[in-house]
């Protein structure tokens, strides 16, 4: 069975429709990756999954239960996480405290999680106490990344997690998704590097005007001469 | 020496009275401002209306003949923090939240907080009028006099200014403590940094707002109150009081309280300072200055005193909006 | 108007016929000389709420200190149009007053100049440096000059008095003193958030309402200044209703100038813009619209009227008098009109003017007639006995309603009673 599953979902901000219709299915312990051009509704796919704007049409399940339009706080119960693409950490709070915030919803002993972030993102464990304002690019995006997995999630969504990275970092930002990948957890990201995503992907998703255009393995996709003519720069 | 004592009962003590004063307003101020995004008009009515709730705990307490070491206002003011902590809450469910709801912009709900404002006002005075009103129902306030070495004056400190020192430091160490360490202080420090992140998270808003309030709340009813007890219980301090605070959280970088108390302090001593006659401190080394000393020397008149955190807030506005120490513009 | 839908010209057409029904309820109950005092009252409020539903309702400011301007204005057009004081010209006075205007434009010349120094290759610390220190030094020159001439005017004459000119130049200048005033304030708060123009505003209004009660050397301070001239006849010379309707009949015109003026502003490409502005400030910016400057532009435009309106109300009122500048009644009731008869709508502004002073002043009596009747009722029945000063504590009723007005008004009917036009473009 899939563990998310998106049926032609209609979404928008206001009366502005953007997504006109999209399907999606993953299944667990998959690395999938959307990609297109710019204004396809690639992001507003995260959001409206995250329930950060109106859903008009269709539904979205996971894990069999239906989570279409429900709030943050319990997405975060059915262990489902989100990594925005800018302003995704707390300037002022530490590093620490970054990590704390994400596992907020958690009342057990979370210790052995942020053990599990350190030893996946070592650079983090020696600014732990410094405020994460101050942090360089790629290193904020590893307290991003590191926030998001203080709940232990089934499902990580990350929207352009490269976005603005050298290509050093942006190899890195890569290893560890596969990495956690392999820890059994769900990726689903949206990407402008669209080559090096679908490169790790076991499935990807062409969105074109707030529809799927294709759906295949990355592999195939890349493979594909008319999605590398039309999608990814020839 | 007597005007080294001057300077410390004129100078001094009053800024630090005054100065802790705007620090325990200007801390839920700044953090009002920092999570939930607007200015709020109707703290100074807050502060009156703690001590209000304060005045008639007493008087109750007072009736019973209950006798305590310490001012009754002062235990009073425990519970009274209590009850304006909830009002507070009270206060945003009906007026401000139903507009947040509603999306309305952040000005709109400064507006309705100018409302609120005046419906305190308006209740207050009406039920307990306008005229000034002694905190000190069963005995005198106690003063102390500390003999200073080499002068003939004492330097003076009354028992409210005591407890109002000893409350700032308290709440002070208290609100680090729990924003540091407690899981929902960070949480509000979270909410502060980025709302939007923190609604992902999955953090409990309405916790944090309701945090928001009963800090708010509590440290504006004991700031009303210490004040009362200080001087006499003003029903009309309003607007007065909520300028030099506004000033001291603007000054501090908004959303951050320690600014906000270093705000409140700079606020409350230049305003006394301006207004302390520097002339008595020169006096003793007249001969050596060029002029003739005038009897009064301020740099600012007292009735002018609310010039003072104005033009401090106007001089970091042009020139430091996002506050001295590190803070930022909330866009 | 050919936007309006008809539904909207009905809804007008009823207000505004139901509040002339109201007035002539009032003239007939009231009798013609009080009907008229209160009819050019809300005629001057109706002024001042333009001015503020062009800067709240157009361009979204939150100005609370209308009273301010309303008593910069007043005092402005008191100096420029009241007799003049021979004693003050005879005296030294005129020569301190110039040297402190030579004085105070050398100190904004030394400000300006310190704030531009980086353009001439100034570091940032030596810059702050510079600005503090012209700050610092001005404020001394300038506070030292001006406790000199307040002492030797109010020796000498007492104070300054008038220039002696007509009545409208005093009106005029007013509005251009709380222009100036807005100006400032608009200048260094238009680029930040919202809220910090509502707690300057705020402030300055404090602050003039304080300066003023306190410069007995130019306007009499608490001393107060009366009478203050007409443009018409005053009763004095003449008979009540006569003086009082020409006057009304000042207050109207110019109320109906001010608002043909601004519909024409509203329906031209700087309103266009102004709303543009207002409802979505990310695509006006984008667009290439300097937000800041349109912003300033309207602030001090709504001053202005606020100035203007409030030297009329003022004139009118035959007593300059700046204890009398209440927040209360000068800045929330103004705002009450504003946020009640639909903001953005200049009807509405004028609506809500006129219906909320006939309310306003209706209420006093009202409220201290209510208030008594308690007093009595509670004392007979329950043997409580009336704190003494219930009359004042009847007003404070007053401003509970204000503010629960407001509260009110934003939750459930933020449009107000005659809501903006939104006129497609």
């Amino acid at each position: 069975m899939s563990l998310l599953e998106i049926q032609d979902l209609h979404a928008g901000y206001g009366v502005m429709s953007i997504l006109n219709g999209v399907n999606l299915t993953m299944e667990a312990a998959r690395i999938g990756v959307i990609v297109g051009p710019n204004g396809a509704g690639k992001s507003t796919m995260l959001k409206a999954i995250f329930g950060m704007l109106n859903i008009t049409e269709g539904f979205i399940r996971f894990d069999g239960k239906d989570i279409t339009g429900i709030n943050s706080e319990q997405l975060a119960k059915h262990r489902i996480a989100f990594v925005p693409q800018e302003h995704n950490v707390f300037p002022t709070l530490s590093v620490h405290e970054n990590l704390e915030m994400g596992a907020y919803i958690r009342r057990d002993d979370f210790s052995r999680v942020m053990d599990h972030v350190y030893e996946i993102f070592p650079p983090l464990k020696d600014k732990r106490k410094q405020p994460a304002g101050e942090l360089s690019g790629g290193q904020r995006q590893m307290v991003a990344f590191g926030r998001a997995l203080m709940i232990e999630p089934k499902l990580i969504l990350l929207d352009e997690p490269t976005a603005g990275l050298s290509p050093m970092f942006m190899s890195q930002i890569f290893d560890r998704v596969i990495a956690i990948n392999q820890t059994g957890v769900t990726v689903v990201m949206v990407e402008q590097n669209a080559k090096q995503a679908l490169a790790i992907a076991h499935k990807g998703f062409v969105l074109a005007g707030g529809r799927n255009s294709y759906t295949d393995t990355g592999q195939n996709l890349l493979n594909n001469p008319e999605v590398a003519a039309s999608f990814l720069g020839g | 020496m007597n005007e080294v004592v001057f300077f410390i009962n004129k100078g001094v003590t009053a800024g630090l009275i005054i100065g802790s004063i705007y620090a325990l307003g200007a801390i839920g101020v700044t953090m009002i401002f920092g999570i939930l995004r607007f200015a709020h008009f109707a703290h100074g009515d807050m502060m009156t209306l703690g001590a209000f709730m304060t005045l008639i705990l007493t008087a109750a307490l007072a009736s019973l003949g209950i006798v305590w070491p310490v001012p009754l206002a002062f235990i009073a003011m425990f519970p009274a923090m209590a009850i304006t902590a909830f009002l507070a809450i009270g206060i945003d469910r009906a007026f401000y939240r139903p507009l947040r709801m509603a999306g309305a912009r952040p000005v709109v709900i400064v507006m309705a907080s100018v409302g609120v404002t005046l419906m305190l006002q308006g209740l207050i005075r009406l039920f307990a009028g306008v005229r000034g009103r002694d905190m000190f129902l069963e005995a005198p306030k106690e003063i102390f006099r500390i003999p200073f070495p080499g002068a003939s004056r004492p330097v003076i400190i009354t028992e409210p200014q005591v407890l109002l020192i000893a409350f700032t430091i308290v709440a002070v160490v208290a609100l680090h403590w729990f924003l540091t360490r407690s899981r929902l202080g960070k949480a509000m420090r979270a909410v502060s940094d980025n709302p939007e992140l923190a609604q992902i998270t999955g953090i409990n808003t309405n916790h944090v707002v309701w945090a928001t309030w009963i800090i708010g709340g509590a440290l504006a009813c004991a700031a009303g109150t210490l004040l009362s007890m200080d001087v006499t219980l003003k029903p009309d301090l309003s607007f007065n009081i909520l300028l030099p605070i506004f000033a001291a959280t603007i000054v501090g970088g908004i959303g951050q309280p320690y600014g906000a108390i270093a705000g409140g302090f700079l606020v409350g001593f230049c305003e006394t300072l301006a207004v302390f006659n520097w002339s008595i401190l020169l006096r003793p080394i007249q001969h050596h200055l060029w002029f003739e000393l005038p009897a009064s020397m301020a740099l600012v008149p007292t009735q002018y005193k609310l010039m003072v955190p104005f033009l401090i807030l106007i001089i970091v506005l042009i020139y430091r909006p996002t506050g001295i120490f590190k803070g930022r513009v909330l866009a | 108007m050919s936007e309006q839908t008809a539904p909207s010209i009905m809804r007008d057409v009823v207000l505004f016929a139901g509040l002339a029904v109201l007035v002539a309820i009032i003239f007939a109950s009231q009798g013609t000389v009080y009907s008229l005092r209160m009819m050019v009252e809300a005629g001057c409020y109706a002024i001042i709420a333009l001015g503020l539903t062009i800067q709240w309702g157009y361009a979204g400011l939150f100005n609370v200190g209308v009273m301010g301007f309303i008593a910069a204005g007043a005092a402005s057009s008191m100096l420029i149009s009241f007799p003049q004081n021979p004693e003050f010209w005879n005296s030294a006075g005129p020569t301190l007053v110039g040297l402190f205007i030579v004085k105070l434009i050398g100190s904004g010349i030394a400000i300006w100049a310190a704030s531009r120094s980086d353009h001439w290759g100034v570091g940032p610390k030596l810059r702050a440096l510079l600005i503090a220190v012209a700050i610092a030094a001005s404020y001394l020159v300038l506070s030292a000059h001006m406790d000199e001439m307040a002492r030797e005017i109010e020796d000498a004459s007492g104070w300054m008095g008038g220039l002696g000119l007509p009545v409208m130049v005093g009106w005029l200048v007013a509005g251009a003193v709380a222009g100036v005033i807005a100006w400032f304030v608009g200048k260094i708060c238009l680029g930040l958030r919202a809220d910090y123009l509502a707690i300057a505003t705020l402030g300055i209004a404090q602050i003039i309402k304080h300066f003023l009660k306190n410069a007995d050397w130019l306007t009499r301070g608490t001393l107060t200044v009366s009478p203050m001239p007409w443009p018409v006849q005053t009763p004095a010379d003449g008979e009540f209703i006569m003086a009082r309707a020409s006057y009304l009949t000042v207050v109207a015109i110019t109320m109906v100038i001010i608002y043909l003026l601004l519909q024409r502003a509203y329906h031209a490409p700087w309103g266009r813009m102004m709303r543009a502005i207002r409802d979505n400030e990310n695509a006006a910016e984008a667009m290439g619209k300097d937000v800041n400057r349109r912003r300033l532009e309207i602030f001090v435009l709504g001053c202005i009227l606020m100035g203007f309106g409030g030297a009329i109300l003022i004139h009118f009122a035959s007593i300059y008098d700046p204890s009398g500048f209440l927040d209360l009644n000068h800045t929330f009731l103004v705002w009450v009109m504003v946020i009640l008869g639909g903001s953005g709508n200049n009807r509405g502004a004028i609506f809500g003017a006129l219906f909320v002073y006939i309310i306003w002043v209706m209420s006093e009596p009202m409220a201290a007639w209510l208030f008594s009747l308690i007093g009595t009722y509670g004392q007979a029945w329950f043997g409580w006995e009336p704190p003494s000063d219930l009359a004042s504590r009847a007003l404070q009723m007053r401003v509970f309603v204000i503010g629960l007005t407001i509260t009110l008004v934003l939750r459930f009917a933020p449009q107000g009673f005659l809501p903006e036009q939104k006129a497609r473009f």
